[in-house]
């Protein structure tokens, strides 16, 4: 288990080296100097000024000497200023990320909650009528576009009980009750994508476990029907749907970058689009790479949490 | 949004395309062409109809409906009416044009994005799956690292940095869904490689080109019919995504993300302009979805026709 443990974790080391080329590199690779981009074609700009934004910017030396400094001075938590404000870029990345993670948490929340029983109740009443409409549900909420939904939750709540949620981001600490009332329509609209996929994994899997010897067993035995299905298959058939979890925190990360602008969430999806929006590069590096970072560790815990529910695979 | 997956559960399709081709090569000949015959599923049957339909509005859609998407009525933010059976916008042009402009741009911007992953990923996977040993590793590290970073975000950060033009968003979307053609192709490739025919063909002393192109791919068609499918709605949906957020096709030209973004400001007095284009977003992606989970049951009979199954992995 503790080698497992040790081999998963450190499996991650190259990933992470890997990912931080790409996004350093993706910077680089931009057709046109930065540094022009960023004087907007200004060809009267001093070449004093300009070179002292590319020394800000870590644009000197060569790429390995530059990538160098980048990342040992991101493992300190230095990823430079913002070109925008000149804020440090650590400062907004600590205000952004736990909103968009207490947006994704929520969500991922939401999703389990209600995917799970859904597809109980689905596999256990399976060709049935509520089977049916479960199953094309969740087809269709496969389908809708979360920006789209989360425009359709405000005119509804707008309409039908004249509330919008506030558009200024209120701190879970200020005030939890007025924080969890904003973000429930983007949580809410960014989950029924993953809700639909839990759903329909812990239908097909559970399918699968009913008709397993051992069910058949414990029902001969006399077990209650609801105790097979609860304790015996339940368990069993979660099991997959942990991993399913783990990569749909991407599709979270994806939905909450363009919910956030909808809601005005001031998270790191929409700290990453103004910051595309200014050019603000080192901004761009930073955001990209946390989220990047942020979704490798969710793996990570996943496919430990993995290991532990499911003694087989410590022992590949 | 379904493309992008870790470090590194497998791709969205790997399981399916791999699956799909174990059971292609399985079938005899014969059923092999009767296969379109084969719809046991019909849910498939109406996700086809959904998609033919979208296509003929993109093609014919402005020779029935004839009013151009930029033309300006002087009534603007009209609730629908039988002169403009979807209303008109912000600037009095017709909904209905636009969007049939935006299913237009949709099928484009599915047809260049799909393209680039497919031209791109396909080669990536042969020459991986063909040549194995270092190449393969390397490029299947590059292929993992794409799959750390969610897709959209990627599609944005590239977008965004390339500049906001629907051309740049078509190339952010080709090459955010590239990695999953790239590894899916190679586990079909690595499986293809196993049977005697290959081996027999090098034996004749076939370059390794002439494998690839005569041998290897005509056997990876299934996988790629699967993924070509799944992947066609995840560029659609990514495109909308995109234009939502102002990286992707430019206003004033319509495009189905575009009005949803550009609808939101009026979105109290004129709830109509936020509600059609999306439904057209969706119907389009449910269609792929239906079509998919057709093909899913056609190309891997083992799976049964349950409609909206998933096999294990996603």
């Amino acid at each position: 288990m503790i080698g497992y443990i040790a081999k998963r974790s450190l499996l991650v080391i190259p990933t992470l080296f890997g990912i931080s080329v790409v996004i350093f590199a993706m910077v680089r690779l931009l057709p046109g100097d930065v540094i022009d981009i960023l004087f907007g074609g200004d060809v009267t700009a001093d070449e004093e000024v300009k070179q002292r934004a590319r020394e800000q910017l870590g644009l000197t030396g060569s790429y390995p000497e530059q990538y160098w400094r980048w990342i040992s001075r991101a493992f300190q938590g230095d990823f430079g200023d913002s070109l925008r404000n000149t804020e440090p870029v650590s400062a907004i990345l600590r205000d952004s990320l736990p909103i968009t993670l207490e947006l994704i948490f929520l969500a991922l929340l939401i999703a389990v909650v209600v995917g799970i029983p859904l597809g109980v109740i689905s596999a256990t009443r399976r060709d049935g009528t509520r089977d049916y409409a479960a199953r094309v549900g969740g087809l269709v909420g496969v389908s809708i576009p979360s920006f789209w939904l989360a425009t359709l939750l405000l005119l509804f709540t707008s309409r039908v009980f004249g509330w919008v949620p506030s558009l200024s981001y209120v701190s879970p600490f200020d005030d939890l009750g007025a924080n969890l009332a904003q973000f429930i329509l983007p949580a809410l609209s960014i989950s029924v994508f993953t809700m639909a996929i839990v759903m329909r994994m812990v239908r097909a899997t559970m399918l699968e476990v009913l008709g397993q010897d051992y069910v058949r067993t414990a029902r001969a035995k006399g077990v209650s029907r609801s105790k097979v299905v609860y304790r015996h298959a339940l368990r069993n058939a979660l099991i997959p749907v942990v991993t399913v979890v783990g990569f749909e925190v991407g599709v979270l990360m994806s939905g909450a970058a363009i919910v956030e602008i909808v809601f005005g969430i001031p998270g790191v999806g929409y700290t990453l689009l103004q910051a595309i929006a200014n050019r603000d590069y080192p901004v761009i590096q930073a955001t990209t790479l946390l989220l990047a970072v942020t979704f490798i560790v969710f793996n990570l815990i996943v496919d430990l949490l993995y290991g532990v529910l499911d003694p087989r695979i410590t022992q590949g | 949004m379904s493309p992008v997956r870790r470090p590194v559960p497998e791709p969205a399709l790997a399981g399916e395309g791999g699956a799909a081709v174990s059971a292609w090569g399985a079938m005899p000949r014969r059923s092999r062409l009767a296969f379109l015959g084969k719809w046991r599923n019909p849910i498939g049957l109406i996700g086809a109809g959904i998609l033919v339909f979208n296509v003929l509005v993109a093609l014919f859609g402005g020779l029935v409906w004839r009013v151009g998407p930029d033309e300006q009525f002087a009534d603007r933010l009209l609730p629908p009416s039988w002169d403009n059976p979807l209303g008109t916008d912000e600037l009095g042009r017709d909904t209905l044009a636009r969007i049939i402009h935006g299913a237009q741009v949709s099928l484009q911007v599915g047809a260049v994005a799909v393209g680039i992953a497919l031209v791109a990923g396909t080669l990536i996977g042969l020459v991986a799956g063909y040549y194995k040993g270092i190449v393969d590793a390397l490029l299947m590290r590059v292929v993992d690292m794409m799959f750390a970073l969610p897709g959209l975000v990627l599609a944005i950060v590239i977008a965004g940095l390339l500049g906001p033009t629907r051309r740049n968003a078509m190339i952010a979307i080709g090459i955010v869904i590239t990695p999953a053609f790239a590894r899916v192709i190679r586990g079909a490739v690595l499986e293809v490689m196993g049977y005697p025919y290959i081996e027999s063909s090098r034996a004749l002393g076939a370059s390794g080109l002439r494998v690839m192109v005569r041998h290897l791919f005509p056997n990876i068609v299934a996988p790629l019919t699967v993924l070509v499918t799944v992947y066609l709605s995840t560029a659609i949906l990514s495109e909308a995504a995109l234009s939502f957020l102002g990286l992707g096709t430019q206003p004033p030209e319509a495009s189905w993300g575009g009005m949803l973004n550009s609808a939101r400001v009026y979105v109290d007095i004129s709830p109509w302009l936020s509600i059609f284009p999306g439904l057209a977003i969706m119907i389009v992606v449910l269609g792929f979805n239906f079509l998919g989970d057709g093909l899913r049951d056609i190309l891997d009979p083992r799976l049964g026709a349950q409609v909206g199954d998933v096999p294990l992995r996603k």
